[in-house]
C-alpha cells in the first residue's frame, strides 16, 4: 500500500470532518426547545378582549379579569386530545390555589359543559372564543397553550403542547412563587 | 389482540434485522460462505414481518380501533375508508412504520435481483441495509411505537389532519419514501465496496439501475407534493421552499448528480471515490430529511409533539450511519485508483461540472434551511431566509445547469472534437434563441431580459435533446428508414433525452408562471364581475355543501372569455367537523397553456366574500417537466443492457472478485 502524504489523507478525512460540525450544529439546535421560543406578547399586557363566559353567556369575561393576583390562561379544547392528557394536572394545578383561566377555543359549547362536568372544572372561569378571533390576538397556534400572568395583568410566561407534572413542578410552580412575592 | 400481534411481529422484524446485519458481514469479512448464505432468508423473513405488523395497524385504523393512542389521534368513524388507509402514515409514528417497510420491500427487492451478484457482495449490501432497518425499529420501539395503547380509550377519535385528507397526499409520501429510502440501496453498494476494500466499477454498473430507479420515485413523489400544495393550500404558489420540501430536494439534487456520475464510473472508471462520497451523501441526505422533519428541530406548525429524546435517537443514527460510512470512507478512499485519463473537452468535464452544480445547489439549500439553526446557536439576530434567497440563489444555479445539459450528450468520452461539437449546437443555440425572443411575445406580448434568458435555455435544452435523439436519424430515405433507425435507438438514449426535454418543459413553466403570472384579490358581491387577463369572473353565489366529515362553504365564479364561458369553478371553504380548521379547496380550471385559479377567502358581511383570482400561464408545464423526467429515468432504468448484463456478466463478475479476494488487502 502507498504511503500518501498527509495534505492527501486530509483531503479523504474533509467530509466526515464537515459532516461532525454539522452534527454539532444539529445537537445545539436539539437543544434550544424550539417550543420555548419566546412569544412575542411576553413581557407585554394580556390583550383586550371580551368573550362570553362557559357557564353563564349573559356575563363576558375581558382582560380585566386578571389584575390582582398571579393566574394562567389555558387555552383547551374538547376536541384536543392532548387537553385530556394534561387535565388531570391543571386540576391538581388549581388544587394549588392558583387561578386558573380557560379560553375554550373554536369548541362547541354544550360539549365543553359536558366535559367540564364529567371531567372537573379546573377553571376559575372558561372564556368561550367560538371563532378563533381572540385566540389570534394572544397569539395562540396550537391547543393546547398556556400562559403565566402576573399581578399587573402582564404575561411572563407562554408554555407550548401539554403540561406534563415535570413542566409544572420544573418551570411554572417556581415562577408563580416568584411572581406572587413580587410587590402589584 | 391484533395491536399486540403488530407490535410483537415488529420486535421479531427488529431480531431477523439485526441476524440479517450481524452474520452475514461477519461472514462476508471471514468468508463463511454459510454465515452470508444467511442474508437473504433474514432479509425476506424481516421484510415478511414488517408487513404483518404494517397490515395489523391498518386493521386498527380501518376498525377504529380508538384504544391504540395512534389511531385515536389520528382517525375518526366519519373519516372515509380511503382516507383511514391513508392515515397509516398520517403522522410520526405511522410514518416511521411505512419507512421500514419501504424499506423492507427493497430490501426484499435486492435478493430478489442479485442472484448473479456474488456472494460476498449480497451479504454487505443486505448487511448494510439490515443495519439500516435495525435503526428504524430500534427507533419505533423505543420512542415512537405505533401500537400504544389508551386506557380508557376515547369514544371518537381526533381525524386525521384536514390538511392530508386529499387524494394527491394520499399517494405522496409512499412515493417520497420509496425514492428516500430507494437510495440505501446504492449505499448499501457502495459501502459493501468499501468494505470489501476493493472499488473497481462492477459496483456503479450494478447501482445504476437502482439509484434510477429511486430517482424516478423520489421525482414523482417531490412533482405530487408540489401539485397538491397548489391544490389545496389555496396561495397559488407550487413551491415554497419549506423545510420539509426541501428535505425531499437535496437527495433529489445529490441523486441525480449520483446519476450522473455513476456513467462515469461505469463507463470510464472514473470518478471512482467521487461516486462512493455521491452515493453516502444521497442517502444521508435521505436521512437528514427525515431528522429534519421528525425531530422538530426547525419550527414547524405542524410539528407539535417535539419530543427531545425522538430527536436526539435519530441524531444518534445519524451520526453512527453517516458518520462511520464518511469515516470507512476517509479510511479506504485514498487508496481507490481512477484509471480513466481524459482531456478538458470532453464528457468526463461536461458531467463533472454538472455534479458541482447540482451540489452546490444542494448546499445553499442546505444552508438555507439550517440557518435558524445556526442562528440559534450563536444567539445571532434572527434574519429570515426565505424564498427570496432561495429563488435567487437557485436560479442563478440552475441556469447554467441548464445550458451544460444541452451541451453534454453531444460530448464524446476521453476527448470531444471541438469543431464537430460546436457545429452542432451552434444549430441548437439558433433554435434556442429563437424561441427565446419569439415565444414570450406570443405568450405575453412583452419580455424582459429574464424571461428571454430563461426560455432561450428552455428552448436550448429541448432542441439539444431531440437533435440529439434524431441526429442519425435523418436524412432518411424512407418512412420506414425512419422507424428502423428509431427502433435502434437504445432505451438508455430515449430516457435521457426525454429527461433533458423534461428540465427544458419545466423551465420555459417556471419562467413563464413566475413573469406573467396575474393576481387580483378583492371583495365580491353574489353577482358581481372582475376582469383580468382576458377573462371576465362572474361570481354566482355560495351555498352550503356536506362532506363526510366536514361541511362547507362552496362557491361558484362563472369564467368567460371574449363573452364565451369558459369554465365553472367550485372553490370552498370547508370546515372539518373533529378537528374544526378551515380549509382550502381551490377552484381551477387546467389549461395546456394556462391555468385559471380560484380560491375563496372570507365573508366580509351576507353577500360579500373575499376573492382571490389567479392567471397563471404555462404553469402545468412545471409538472408537465417533472414527469417528463422521471418518465425518462424508467425509460433509462429500463434499458435492455442492464438486462442483458445481468446474465451475461454473472460469470465474469465472479471471476474478477475471486480474483479481488486472492489480492486483496486483507
Amino acid at each position: 500500500m502507498q504511503v500518501l502524504h498527509r495534505p492527501a489523507m486530509f483531503r479523504y478525512f474533509l467530509p466526515a470532518i464537515l459532516f461532525s460540525v454539522l452534527a454539532g450544529f444539529l445537537v445545539v439546535g436539539l437543544y434550544k426547545d424550539p417550543t420555548a421560543v419566546s412569544s412575542p406578547l411576553v413581557g407585554k399586557p394580556v390583550p383586550q378582549f371580551s368573550l362570553p363566559r362557559l357557564w353563564d353567556n349573559e356575563a363576558m369575561f375581558s382582560e380585566r379579569e386578571f389584575p390582582g393576583e398571579v393566574s394562567l390562561l389555558n387555552v383547551w379544547a374538547t376536541w384536543c386530545l392532548a387537553c385530556r392528557q394534561e387535565h388531570p394536572v391543571l386540576s391538581e394545578l388549581s388544587r394549588q390555589a392558583v387561578t386558573i383561566y380557560g379560553l375554550n377555543y373554536k369548541d362547541d359549547v354544550s360539549e365543553a359543559r359536558q366535559y367540564l362536568t364529567e371531567h372537573g372544572d379546573p377553571y376559575a372561569a372558561s372564556a368561550v372564543d367560538k371563532s378563533g378571533r381572540v385566540g389570534i390576538e394572544w397569539g395562540v397556534y396550537g391547543v393546547p397553550e398556556t400562559f403565566v400572568i402576573d399581578k399587573t395583568g402582564v404575561i411572563r410566561h407562554k408554555h407550548i403542547g401539554v403540561l406534563t407534572q415535570e413542566d409544572v413542578e420544573e418551570t411554572l410552580l417556581p415562577l408563580i412563587r416568584k411572581l406572587q412575592d413580587e410587590a402589584a | 389482540m391484533i395491536p399486540e400481534i403488530g407490535h410483537f411481529a415488529l420486535i421479531i422484524a427488529l431480531c431477523l434485522a439485526l441476524v440479517q446485519t450481524i452474520v452475514p458481514i461477519l461472514g462476508a469479512q471471514t468468508h463463511t460462505v454459510q454465515w452470508m448464505a444467511v442474508a437473504k432468508p433474514a432479509a425476506r423473513g424481516q421484510f415478511l414481518f414488517v408487513a404483518i405488523s404494517y397490515v395489523c395497524l391498518t386493521y386498527s385504523f380501518l376498525n377504529s380501533d380508538f384504544s391504540v393512542l395512534y389511531v385515536a389521534n389520528n382517525s375518526n368513524t366519519a373519516l372515509p375508508t380511503y382516507y383511514k388507509v391513508s392515515a397509516v402514515w398520517g403522522a410520526h409514528e405511522g410514518s416511521l412504520l411505512l419507512w421500514a417497510l419501504v424499506l423492507g420491500v427493497w430490501t426484499f427487492a435486492v435478493t430478489m435481483f442479485s442472484r448473479s451478484l456474488p456472494d460476498e457482495m449480497v451479504a454487505r449490501v443486505l448487511g448494510v441495509m439490515g443495519f439500516v432497518s435495525v435503526g428504524f425499529f430500534l427507533f419505533m420501539l423505543l420512542t415512537s411505537n405505533p401500537f400504544e395503547r389508551i386506557f380508557p380509550s376515547p369514544a371518537e377519535g381526533r381525524d386525521l389532519n384536514p390538511l392530508l385528507q386529499d387524494p394527491g397526499l394520499v399517494i405522496h409520501p409512499p412515493m417520497l419514501y420509496m425514492g428516500y429510502v430507494g437510495f440505501s440501496v446504492a449505499f448499501a453498494f457502495a459501502i459493501a465496496a468499501l468494505l470489501g476494500g476493493k472499488l473497481d466499477s462492477v459496483w456503479a454498473r450494478w447501482s445504476r439501475p437502482w439509484v434510477i430507479f429511486a430517482w424516478v420515485f423520489l421525482t414523482l413523489g417531490i412533482t405530487l407534493g408540489s401539485w397538491w400544495a397548489y391544490h389545496e393550500l389555496g396561495w397559488g404558489g407550487w413551491w415554497f421552499w419549506d423545510p420539509v420540501e426541501n428535505a425531499s430536494f437535496m437527495p433529489w439534487l445529490v441523486g441525480t448528480a449520483l446519476i450522473h456520475s455513476l456513467a462515469v464510473t461505469d463507463k470510464r472508471s472514473s470518478f471512482k471515490s467521487w461516486t462512493v462520497l455521491l452515493a453516502i451523501f444521497t442517502f444521508s441526505l435521505s436521512l437528514l430529511g427525515t431528522f429534519l422533519v421528525r425531530s422538530g428541530v426547525l419550527v414547524s406548525v405542524h410539528a407539535f409533539a417535539t419530543d427531545p429524546a425522538r430527536g436526539l435517537y435519530i441524531l444518534i443514527f445519524l451520526a453512527v450511519v453517516i458518520g462511520g460510512s464518511l469515516l470507512l470512507y476517509a479510511l479506504r478512499a485514498p487508496h481507490i485508483k481512477s484509471s480513466g485519463q481524459f482531456e478538458l473537452f470532453s464528457r468526463e468535464t461536461a458531467l463533472l461540472v454538472n455534479n458541482v452544480l447540482l451540489l452546490v445547489a444542494m448546499l445553499t439549500i442546505l444552508v438555507g434551511t439550517l440557518y435558524p439553526l445556526f442562528v440559534s446557536a450563536f444567539d445571532l439576530p434572527s434574519l429570515s431566509v426565505g424564498k427570496p434567497y432561495f429563488d435567487l440563489v437557485f436560479s442563478a444555479l440552475t441556469l447554467p445547469l441548464v445550458f451544460v445539459v444541452g451541451i453534454g450528450p453531444f460530448m464524446r468520452w476521453k476527448k470531444a472534437a471541438m469543431n464537430k461539437v460546436l457545429r452542432r449546437l451552434v444549430k441548437v443555440a439558433v433554435i434556442g434563441i429563437a424561441v427565446g425572443l419569439a415565444l414570450p411575445f406570443m405568450v405575453a406580448g412583452k419580455t424582459t431580459i429574464l424571461v428571454t434568458l430563461g426560455v432561450t435555455l428552455g428552448g436550448w435544452s429541448i432542441a439539444s435533446a431531440v437533435y440529439y435523439l434524431l441526429r442519425n436519424v435523418f436524412p432518411a430515405e424512407s418512412g420506414a428508414a425512419v422507424m428502423h433507425r428509431l427502433g435502434k435507438i437504445p432505451r438508455a438514449t430515449w430516457g435521457m433525452s426525454t429527461a433533458h426535454v423534461g428540465i427544458g418543459v419545466f423551465v420555459l413553466g417556471v419562467t413563464f408562471v413566475s413573469a406573467f403570472e396575474q393576481v387580483r384579490e378583492l371583495p365580491m358581491q353574489f353577482g358581481q364581475k372582475a376582469e383580468m387577463s382576458g377573462y371576465v369572473f362572474q361570481f354566482e353565489g355560495v351555498r352550503d355543501v356536506r362532506g363526510p366529515n366536514y361541511s362547507s362553504k362552496q362557491a361558484s365564479v362563472r369564467v368567460y372569455r371574449n363573452d364565451r364561458p369558459v369554465a365553472l369553478l367550485l372553490p370552498e371553504k370547508r370546515t372539518y367537523l373533529v378537528q374544526q380548521n378551515p380549509m382550502t379547496e381551490a377552484g381551477i380550471d387546467t389549461g395546456f397553456l394556462r391555468d385559471v385559479y380560484v380560491a375563496l377567502g372570507e365573508q366580509i358581511d351576507g353577500n360579500t366574500w373575499g376573492m382571490r383570482l389567479y392567471y397563471k400561464p404555462f404553469v402545468q408545464w412545471v409538472w408537465l417537466g417533472a414527469m417528463l423526467m422521471a418518465f425518462g429515468g424508467l425509460l433509462a432504468a429500463l434499458d435492455r443492457r442492464y438486462q442483458l448484463k445481468f446474465k451475461r456478466e454473472k460469470k465474469t463478475v465472479k471471476a474478477v472478485m475471486q480474483e479481488n479476494r486472492l489480492a486483496g488487502p486483507s
